[in-house]
């Protein structure tokens, strides 16, 4: 086989083992809670008595681009967008970034949306039902970088206005300390 | 009050400081507020004490002016509620308080409007005027008028119904509310309305105006500035942008939004009325400063109000009847081509509306206008206006509009961004009876303050930078700066102190709408943050940071 012949052979094998490596769908994945305020939400790690740090609640469409991709339509619909715009904030606190207030795991997110949150957050609970409010986590999660890339959404519906969610580089979350919003003298 | 008189010219009668000894004005006293969101206020000085609003959580400090330092007498906290910051378009701000019969005025975030003893510091009243979960705040600065506190509501971003309020001085009891969409009775229209172009005349024009129920959560709340003439007894003020900004879902002209009223400060029945913007497909709020003059047009003087609006037109009206005299654009303007003065409507390009579905390029100016709250002020010697405003343009898509009680009623992505030349910023000196521009300042970023004027024939304003400007009146050849340590968006102020020396108070301390990106810590790589404001201010992050603090500058 000649050089140019092996190499391009290479490139396809290469290309298929690319191509197999796509999004496992979770089809039959449920949220884990149908309940508002059952995941065990903990926003800092320091707890008193017997040490024990809280697992944390996996979102099972964190793995499902359809979810994701419902989460921002539901994002938008909800008004969410309205107050974080397209994750840089304004009204709220940016999405994109690294820090966050309450919290960066799934069932935070979760809790945030269905709780509130005191500085202005308004409560979704009873308004979105919980498997939508998971899906609205899991898109949330996308918006810096925190899904995988054949997940996280790669277009918008309207003017583009963000590096899309699928090219936005992974941002370690950081605990905030204080929100920004809320520095009281 | 902060706009000094009741015809809000924010002209200071004071000449110590002049072009010749300016060079040696230098600060006198500092006062760290504590707060780190924007600082739009006016400090109040009465008598020998100096009073600061601080933005959320609206702090009311007093400060002695007798001492050495100005130390601080009391401090007042009003509490307001934590939520009310979910509600707040544009930054937590606050445009300052206004003193009369002993008592300090103002609003609170969370829609209350207190009165506080001005010796004191002792709460008199506090009255809830709005409803947070409706989307209701407060951060304009009332005005006092024979007795009465005037007080409007924020909100067109949250589908609110906007309103004027008269509350009574003495009790803070609810003298009179006048709403600014709906029914006649409730926008206090009766016997004594008469408006002066022919499609603000009908019975109940604030609900025919409008599909459905859409008046009720239709915005046009007056979060801007209040005039009053004494000898006409009449108010005068601005109404907001109509809600949602995405104007599919509200054909017609959506009154009495984007307008103005005249109304008897007594009972609030109005007098006239007239809209800048009818239909507005921008967010051209209309809440801007009248400035009160009387003033020579074609040989007769004429009691005019002179507005240098959000859409990008200067204004003057006669006061007496609403008509429009003229309107002359001072800014680059695409989205209009004039106003035509027989039927007094804005001559609008339709390709250049806001779309659902469809993205709108080059409108300009952008949704904060041609000039937002940033009051102007004017000169009596010069006979000039000295207005501080932008130059932005902006990239425009509406998208499905969804009502959520207590959530952002705006549907409308929007990227923002600086308008020809590339200055964001621009200072001008107005000539209201030639109609054009004296001469012109440019400003890398939106001139985001005041401006305050003396009869030193000397004109303050800050930058967003932090610059603490001084310029010839009549040249506008910079005299004087002074770095501040946050970005000035604050409204200069010129005193005399107890010692009868003239004094220069301004806030800094960076936020509001342009500076929401350093106030609220904002992604910049988002262009549609803070309703599209971020994209034209990426640069402002490295430029200054936040934290709010007065300085006060005296010569030596």
């Amino acid at each position: 086989m000649c050089l140019r012949c092996r190499r391009r052979a290479g490139i396809a094998i290469l290309l298929a083992l690319v191509a197999c490596k796509r999004e496992e769908r979770a089809f039959h994945g449920l949220p884990p809670a149908n309940s508002l305020s059952k995941p065990p939400v903990r926003e800092i790690d320091l707890i008193p008595g017997t040490p024990h740090r809280p697992d944390s609640v996996p979102n099972p469409y964190e793995g499902n681009a359809y979810a994701v991709s419902q989460g921002k339509t539901l994002y938008n619909a909800w008004n969410c967008s309205g107050c974080h715009f397209q994750g840089g904030g304004g009204i709220g606190p940016p999405l994109m970034d690294a820090d966050w207030i309450y919290g960066s795991r799934p069932e935070n997110v979760f809790e945030s949306i269905a709780e509130g949150r005191p500085n202005g957050m308004p409560s979704f609970g009873g308004k979105i039902v919980p498997d939508q409010i998971w899906q609205i986590a899991a898109y949330v999660r996308s918006m810096s970088g925190l899904l995988r890339k054949d997940v996280a959404p790669g277009r918008d519906d309207a003017m583009q206005v963000r590096p899309q969610e699928q090219s936005t580089t992974k941002a370690k979350p950081v605990q905030s300390a204080i929100p920004k919003s809320a520095e009281l003298p | 009050m902060p706009a000094r008189n009741f015809a809000s010219t924010r002209y200071s009668g004071l000449n110590e400081i002049t072009a010749a000894n300016i060079a040696q004005l230098r600060l006198a006293w500092t006062f760290s507020t504590g707060v780190t969101r924007g600082h739009e206020a006016a400090p109040l000085v009465v008598g020998n004490t100096m009073y600061v609003v601080t933005p959320f959580p609206n702090l009311l400090y007093a400060l002695d002016l007798t001492q050495p330092g100005a130390p601080l007498k009391w401090t007042y906290k009003p509490d307001p509620a934590l939520a009310s910051q979910g509600v707040a378009c544009c930054d937590l701000v606050n445009r300052g308080a206004a003193y009369f019969d002993g008592k300090i005025y103002y609003n609170t975030l969370d829609a209350h409007t207190v009165a506080v003893d001005g010796k004191t510091g002792k709460e008199v009243w506090k009255t809830k005027v709005g409803d947070i979960s409706k989307g209701e705040s407060i951060t304009m600065a009332p005005l006092v008028v024979k007795g009465k506190v005037l007080v409007g509501n924020s909100g067109g971003e949250f589908g609110v119904r906007g309103w004027l309020t008269a509350l009574d001085a003495k009790s803070g009891k609810l003298a009179w509310r006048a709403y600014h969409t709906g029914p006649d009775k409730d926008v206090l229209i009766g016997t004594r309305f008469k408006p002066f172009y022919p499609q603000d005349r009908g019975k109940d024009l604030g609900v025919s105006t409008w599909p459905g129920d859409a008046w009720k959560i239709g915005g046009g709340g007056s979060w801007g500035w209040i005039s009053y003439d004494p000898e006409l007894d009449l108010i005068y003020y601005g109404t907001s942008n109509p809600g949602p900004w995405n104007p599919d879902v509200r054909p017609g002209d959506n009154k009495w939004t984007a307008g103005i009223f005249a109304r008897d400060p007594s009972n609030g029945e109005a007098v006239w009325a007239y809209q800048w913007s009818p239909h507005d497909v921008f967010d051209h709020d209309g809440i801007n400063e009248q400035i009160l003059l009387d003033l020579p047009i074609k040989g007769q003087t004429r009691k005019v109000l002179v507005r240098p609006e959000r859409n990008g037109y200067i204004y003057v009206l006669d006061r007496t009847t609403g008509e429009v005299l003229s309107a002359d654009p001072y800014g680059y303007i695409t989205t209009s081509k004039g106003v035509d003065l027989k039927t007094g409507r804005l001559i609008e390009v339709p390709e250049k509306a806001t779309r659902t579905g469809k993205v709108v390029r080059e409108v300009c100016p952008a949704a904060p206008g041609t000039k937002d709250w940033q009051p102007s002020s004017y000169s009596p010697r010069t006979g000039w206006l000295y207005i501080p405003h932008q130059n932005l343009c902006e990239d425009v898509e509406g998208v499905e509009a969804n009502y959520i009680e207590g959530t952002p009623y705006v549907a409308t992505i929007v990227k923002m961004y600086a308008g020809p030349g590339g200055n964001r910023g621009v200072l001008t000196a107005w000539d209201p009876i030639r109609r054009k521009a004296v001469w012109e300042i440019k400003e890398k970023f939106p001139v985001w303050s005041g401006t305050v004027v003396t009869a030193g024939d000397v004109v303050f304003y800050g930058t967003m930078e932090g610059w603490f400007k001084a310029l010839d009146a009549r040249s506008g050849a910079e005299l004087w700066r002074f770095k501040t340590g946050s970005g000035i968006i604050g409204q200069p102020i010129v005193y005399r102190g107890p010692d009868k020396k003239e004094y220069v108070a301004v806030l800094s301390g960076v936020g509001g709408w342009a500076g929401a990106v350093v106030a609220g810590g904002l992604d910049i790589r988002d262009s549609s943050a803070a309703l599209g404001f971020v994209n034209a201010m990426k640069d402002l992050p490295q430029a200054t940071t936040k934290g709010g603090m007065l300085y006060v500058f005296a010569l030596p």
